[in-house]
């Protein structure tokens, strides 16, 4: 039967259809899709996991006790997940193991644009890269076959293009694969250094076998055309130079590590000129040249993502002239109306406070009028900022700055830190912007929310128990939408000379719709036109103009009544009340 | 069969990625090879939001050329001044008259650029404004925006009537599936009388 899937759908239905017992991931864009589709397969246990490098961890447990996993993340996800993956490459697998790792080239979402093809050579293990949503879905059997053919995992490489892209798909059914059981094998997977030395020969052995089946397998192709220009692609680039240059021959590969050395000659000697094109960084193109294979020079960029059009002018193809509009009013994503994570940073702004920020929805906190983050690094590293802000100025800094760091990426890797600051007497203060959810990617269920993958009750932690239970006295909850307690508090805590923990305590408003309440109006009689209003942010609420007045959209208000706590002349009134 | 790329632009939250996916659904009910891309994340916090569609015999790229559009969907007035790159001379316009004031001049909103509207229509080879969120909200279905413009855009394609309608009742939240195809509808009948 034929349907029409996304490629993070593809990839889900591909884990379904090869049998996959376990999936653990933990979200990210363009990636989280994958595993929000797989829980609906209930052939597969799905779960959210903390972090990607437990999440991998589980996997590896899931292998060992015989059956196959997979788990998904963005790219930087890997960098969290790289530990387990360095020495998993060394044990090898039980039950196959593949990890899909989803790029971002051009940042649509992400906060660098790092490419994962380097995790492939960095670890010594194959990795497959899909050209469409049909290949999404096979690459999943196919990765599966290699990792247990080879007794290896395998990175499965997908980006915005192909995840956030849709097309025709064949689907098929389930085929079960039987748990091979439990693996006692301890010189395999009990990684001393006598037992790694070991493994890691057995690791550069496959690595020899692994390229002699890339060679051989029918997973890289040549598509022959004019013998005058040969070009050697993959994943959702082949699409781009298939179009851009329609008379060209061309080796598509679908293993893009290791590379299949004598196809890739064989394919050179077919061809007059020969070229990579490639995105992001020119990792195949440096392998060949130093294999000895003459390759044309193309004058690429390492930025950002290709395209049909950029591959024509890669080859200076003629391309139309097209006119753009300069100077449009944006639409900056913003803070939605009702967002709990408002009323912090309106007091942080007011108090003049440097911001350790982290990453989630809060981030927009950085945009104006809010204008309340400072840096922004990766997941969890705003708790350990702040510390080294604070011991990096002796404790003064301390007194102006704070770090802002969402549940979700508290319970991802602040928790870290935050012992860390904890055992190292650090005086900083850690705002935890508490929706119960993990809003950027999608409003996926974490550890704090109470609820499991598939919408059921779920134990919950505590985070303010957590937090008191590492030993830290100054933790408190507070009202996000209280703004003189906002104040007040925040400006104790930062002037405490102890490490303190405010949490807040309102939903997000995508996570509990029952918060929302009766929207406000401007009494356009009171309203005096001071403008307070309209700097707490609030997509709601706009400025008149000709009026000289606030006005409040009534169809996006949510009735959070933030706005009213900012207003000192009683000229926000709620609807009904 | 002959190719068509269509692109399908609107503001976050207006159901553009669904429509997209109505066109794609439709394709695939025609026995037409069909792709898309788009870039979500930010959709649900109000950004543009814009689709590739693209439907043919064999469709490689997921992404549509420069001014390579066939047809721009433009679910807001504005939208569309943002994706001109994609336009040519062969490129039809078909736009919502409704206007969905950006956030970055929600306090001026005089800076619409009505007067950029008016000049980039030139660069079409024909365009069609009307307001759909008039025509969705006056049969009931306001957030059916999208599919009045898609009953609009199915005057243009070789889709036979009872494949969109096949295709909207298969992606709609199920109790809107009538409302959906009235306003789909209504759509098709605006589109006929305006190409008479
Ligand atoms: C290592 C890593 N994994 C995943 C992501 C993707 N990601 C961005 S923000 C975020 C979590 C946001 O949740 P939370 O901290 O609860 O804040 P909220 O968005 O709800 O405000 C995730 C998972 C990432 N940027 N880095």
């Amino acid at each position: 039967m034929k349907v029409i899937l996304s490629g993070n759908e593809a990839i889900a239905r591909g884990a379904y259809e090869a049998g996959v017992k376990v999936i653990s991931s933990y979200p990210g864009t363009p990636s989280s899709e994958i595993t929000d589709v797989a829980k609906g397969y209930k052939e597969i246990y799905c779960e959210w996991a903390s972090n990607e490098k437990v999440a991998l961890e589980v996997i590896i447990g899931a292998s060992q006790s015989g059956v196959r996993g997979m788990t998904c993340m963005k790219h930087v996800g890997l960098n969290v997940a790289a530990d387990p993956l360095m020495t998993l490459s060394y044990t090898g697998v039980n039950g196959g193991v593949v990890i899909l790792v989803a790029d971002d080239p051009n940042m649509f979402s992400s906060q660098n644009e790092q490419d994962s093809r380097h995790f492939a050579r960095f670890a010594k293990v194959p990795m497959l890269e899909p050209s469409n949503s049909q290949e999404a879905k096979e690459f999943v059997g196919r990765a599966m076959e290699i990792s247990e053919k080879f007794c290896t995992p395998v990175l499965l490489r997908s980006c915005t293009r192909l995840s956030h892209g849709a097309g025709v798909v064949s689907i098929a059914d389930r085929v079960e694969v039987e748990s091979k059981g439990l693996e006692t094998n301890i010189p395999k997977w009990v990684m001393v250094p006598a037992n790694a030395r070991e493994r890691h020969k057995i690791v550069e052995k496959r690595l020899i076998e692994l390229g002699i089946f890339s060679d051989e397998s029918d997973i890289n192709r040549i598509e022959k055309g004019s013998d005058k220009v040969g070009v050697i692609c993959s994943g959702v680039v082949y699409n781009y130079v298939k179009e851009a240059l329609p008379e060209a021959s061309i080796l598509k590969l679908g293993m893009v590590w290791p590379l299949p050395l004598n196809l890739i000659k064989k394919f050179s000697k077919m061809v007059k000129k020969l070229y990579v094109v490639e995105e992001l960084d020119n990792i195949i193109e440096t392998e060949l040249r130093s294999r000895g294979i003459k390759l044309g020079k193309l004058d690429r960029s390492f930025l950002g993502e290709l395209s049909t059009d950029e591959v024509r002018k890669l080859f200076n193809k003629k391309l139309p002239k097209v006119s753009t509009v300069e100077n449009l009013p944006g639409r900056p994503p913003s803070m939605c109306a009702g967002c709990s994570h408002r009323g912090i940073f309106y007091a942080l702004n007011k108090l003049k406070l440097y911001v350790s920020g982290d990453i989630g929805c809060y981030t927009l906190g950085l945009l104006p009028p809010l204008s309340a983050i400072h840096s922004t690094v990766c997941m969890g590293a705003s708790v350990s900022m702040a510390h080294g802000i604070d011991k990096g100025s002796n404790g003064e800094y301390a007194k102006k700055s704070v770090a802002v760091i969402g549940d979700s990426t508290f319970l991802h890797t602040g928790i870290n830190g935050l012992l860390n600051s904890f055992y190292n007497r650090g005086q900083s203060t850690v705002i935890i912007l508490d929706n119960t959810i993990t809003g950027m990617t999608g409003h996926q269920p974490n550890p704090a929310t109470g609820i499991s993958i598939i919408g059921e009750p779920a134990p919950k932690v505590d985070i303010l128990e957590l937090c008191k239970g590492i030993g830290i006295k100054r933790v408190q909850r507070i009202d996000p939408f209280d703004v003189d307690q906002c104040l007040k508090v925040i400006k104790e805590e930062v002037d405490s000379e102890e490490l303190s923990v405010i949490i807040t305590n309102r939903p997000c408003i995508f996570a509990d719709r029952t918060v929302i309440a009766s929207p406000f109006y401007i009494d356009k009689d009171k309203c005096t036109g001071c403008r307070a209003c309209t700097k707490i942010g609030c997509p709601a609420i706009s400025w008149l103009k000709n009026e000289k007045r606030a006005y409040i959209d009534e169809s996006i208000c949510t009735g959070c009544g933030l706005c009213i706590k900012v207003c000192r002349f009683g000229a926000i009134n709620q609807r009904g009340k | 069969m002959k190719s068509y790329n269509i692109l399908v632009i609107g503001v976050g939250g207006q159901g553009s990625v669904l429509a997209s996916d109505i066109i794609c659904e439709t394709a695939l009910l025609e026995n037409t090879d069909v792709k898309k891309s788009e870039v979500h994340g930010m959709a649900q916090r109000g950004g543009s939001v814009v689709s590739h569609v693209r439907i043919g015999e064999k469709v490689y790229s997921p992404t549509i050329s420069l001014g390579d559009a066939d047809y721009v969907v433009s679910l807001e007035r504005m939208e569309f001044l943002r994706y001109m790159e994609f336009v040519s001379k062969k490129t039809i316009l078909i736009s919502n008259a409704q206007k969905i004031i950006p956030s970055s001049i929600i306090n001026d909103a005089e800076l619409y650029p009505d007067k950029d509207i008016n000049l980039y229509k030139k660069n079409f080879k024909k365009s069609y404004e009307f307001d759909a969120f008039e025509v969705a909200k006056n049969l009931g279905n306001p957030r059916g925006v999208g599919v009045v413009m898609l009953g609009f855009l199915s005057v243009f394609l070789p889709f036979s009537k009872e494949n969109w309608e096949k295709a909207i009742s298969f992606k709609v939240p199920k109790k809107t599936i009538e409302t959906n195809i009235l306003v789909f509808r209504k759509g098709l009948e605006i589109g006929q009388n305006r190409l008479k």
